[in-house]
């Protein structure tokens, strides 16, 4: 049976993610955290799970599971409903702060394709940085207050930031630091722990359930799932930034969403980003 | 009247009909009205549990069941059918509601009991309802 044994390959899979998970819990030695490995056997789960997926298509969310919802994808690309959000971001990038400076003037190479680049570790801070984080900062750097995580602003600011960058390689680094290491290390935690009143976690869904519907929904695979943020949603009518995504899954499991930006979710971002380096940066992206 | 007994003739209406001065026809009557009242009752609560299976903020079982009479099912878990020939118990279907990860500790269903999704009643209709399934 199909269903049978996709739980049973998931389970396989989870519980070789919870072994390693548990050896490798604070109270062991930290040198047995091992990401190269991890990003390896987590590529490998998918493309195993779906041999016909192209490692370059997993960056696409339900697209990818699905030949219909493919087609009607390519359909859509031709009028994208980002668009709009993308001419605002452009705009947005390009006018000068009250101080005369830009966000240009934050970012490497002028912020133009750097998407790949987020999020980071910084070693000043030991923390991880996203980029939805960063461009706040610049902000607040220029004398300009914040933008809320989770509207329209920061969404076309990083829908833009991700346009210039399609196509590149994700291409997350683990310095050589033990703080980057359990801060890697906690976002995985993070995502295969189990919370809320529905008792999921996020490697429910999307290790042991993407293509399948959930509702309506056809279920996104972990693999590349940042890749493509930020999205326009039709059931949003609107766009969503990866803070968005992150506490509207949280609240669907009946579980308190953290604040947006807060420590667990910008570890999780680096997990799942860092698993995903080597997929091609797809973002914005459109979703049924 | 004065009842002594108030709980147990609660539960027990029956012992309170005085049956030898009752014709035999009535008492026929008397139970086909008991009779009806029952299947009715269990309509009742089948028709509850498929109410509590389908509302989306109690069990909420398309999500991840296709089941008979459901609108947008998901395909996370197996269709829901022929229940009772998978399972002729009860008490088997009210453990999977209460809490699958005993069964299977990866399991992706929530543990609608042991995180007091649905109360113990609720879990008792539900399988009403699956046990036409
Ligand atoms: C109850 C199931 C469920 C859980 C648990 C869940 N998600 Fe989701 N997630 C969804 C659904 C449904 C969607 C929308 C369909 C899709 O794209 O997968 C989604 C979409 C996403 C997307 C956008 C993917 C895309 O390409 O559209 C990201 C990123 C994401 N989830 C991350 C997470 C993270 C991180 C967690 C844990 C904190 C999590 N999810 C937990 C159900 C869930
Ligand atoms: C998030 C997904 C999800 C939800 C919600 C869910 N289930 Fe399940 N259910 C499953 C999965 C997956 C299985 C397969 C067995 C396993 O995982 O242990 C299953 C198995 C079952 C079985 C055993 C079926 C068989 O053929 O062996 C029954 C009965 C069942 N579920 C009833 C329900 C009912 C009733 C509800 C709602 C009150 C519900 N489920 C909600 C995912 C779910």
């Amino acid at each position: 049976m199909k269903l049978r044994s996709a739980i049973y390959l998931a389970s396989a899979a989870l519980s070789l993610a919870l072994l390693t998970l548990a050896s490798t819990l604070p109270s062991d030695a930290a040198d047995k955290v091992d990401p190269v490995a991890d990003a390896k056997a987590f590529k490998k789960f998918f493309t195993d799970k779906f041999p016909k997926v192209k490692l370059e298509d997993f960056v696409n969310g339900p697209y990818s599971m699905n030949e219909d919802l493919y087609k009607q994808w390519q359909d859509k690309e031709q009028f994208p409903p980002y668009e709009f959000s993308l001419e605002m971001g452009k705009e947005m990038f390009s006018k000068p702060f009250k101080n005369g400076k830009t966000y240009a003037d934050c970012f490497e190479n002028g912020g133009i394709g750097v998407r790949q680049n987020y999020p980071y570790f910084d070693a000043k801070e030991g923390k991880v940085i996203t980029l939805e984080l960063a461009l706040n900062r610049c902000r607040e750097a220029n004398g300009e207050a914040p933008y809320s995580y989770v509207r329209d602003e920061m969404a076309a600011l990083t829908a833009y930031m991700a346009f210039t960058s399609r196509g590149k390689p994700m291409d997350i680094k683990i310095p050589d630091d033990p703080r980057a290491l359990a801060a890697y290390e906690n976002g995985k935690e993070y995502f295969y722990t189990r919370r809320g009143q529905l008792n999921f976690s996020c490697a429910t869904c999307h290790v042991q359930s993407p293509g399948e519907r959930i509702r309506a929904e056809i279920l996104a695979p972990a693999l590349g799932i940042v890749n493509a943020m930020p999205i326009y949603r039709s059931e949003w009518s609107g766009m969503g930034t990866t803070s968005r995504r992150f506490t509207t899954c949280n609240s669907q499991i009946r579980g308190v969403p953290l604040s947006p930006q807060d420590d667990e979710y910008r570890n999780v971002e680096y997990y799942l980003s860092y698993v995903s380096n080597g997929l091609p940066i797809s973002g914005p992206g459109a979703r049924p | 009247m004065t009842d002594h007994f108030p709980m147990k003739s609660a539960r027990l209406p029956a012992l309170r009909l005085p049956a030898l001065k009752l014709p035999a026809f009535a008492l026929a009557l008397t139970i086909g009205a008991f009779a009806s009242a029952g299947s009715a009752q269990a309509q009742s609560a089948v028709d509850e549990g498929r109410k509590l299976a389908f509302d989306r903020s109690k069990g909420n079982c398309l999500t991840c069941h296709v089941i008979k009479g459901g609108d947008l099912p998901g395909t996370i878990g197996p269709e829901l059918v022929d229940i009772k020939s998978k399972y002729p118990k009860r008490e088997e279907l009210v453990a999977i509601l209460h809490d699958e990860t005993e069964r299977n500790p990866l399991t992706v269903m929530p543990p609608f009991g042991r995180n007091r999704i649905l109360t113990e009643k609720e879990i008792n209709a539900v399988v009403d309802f699956l046990q036409t399934l």
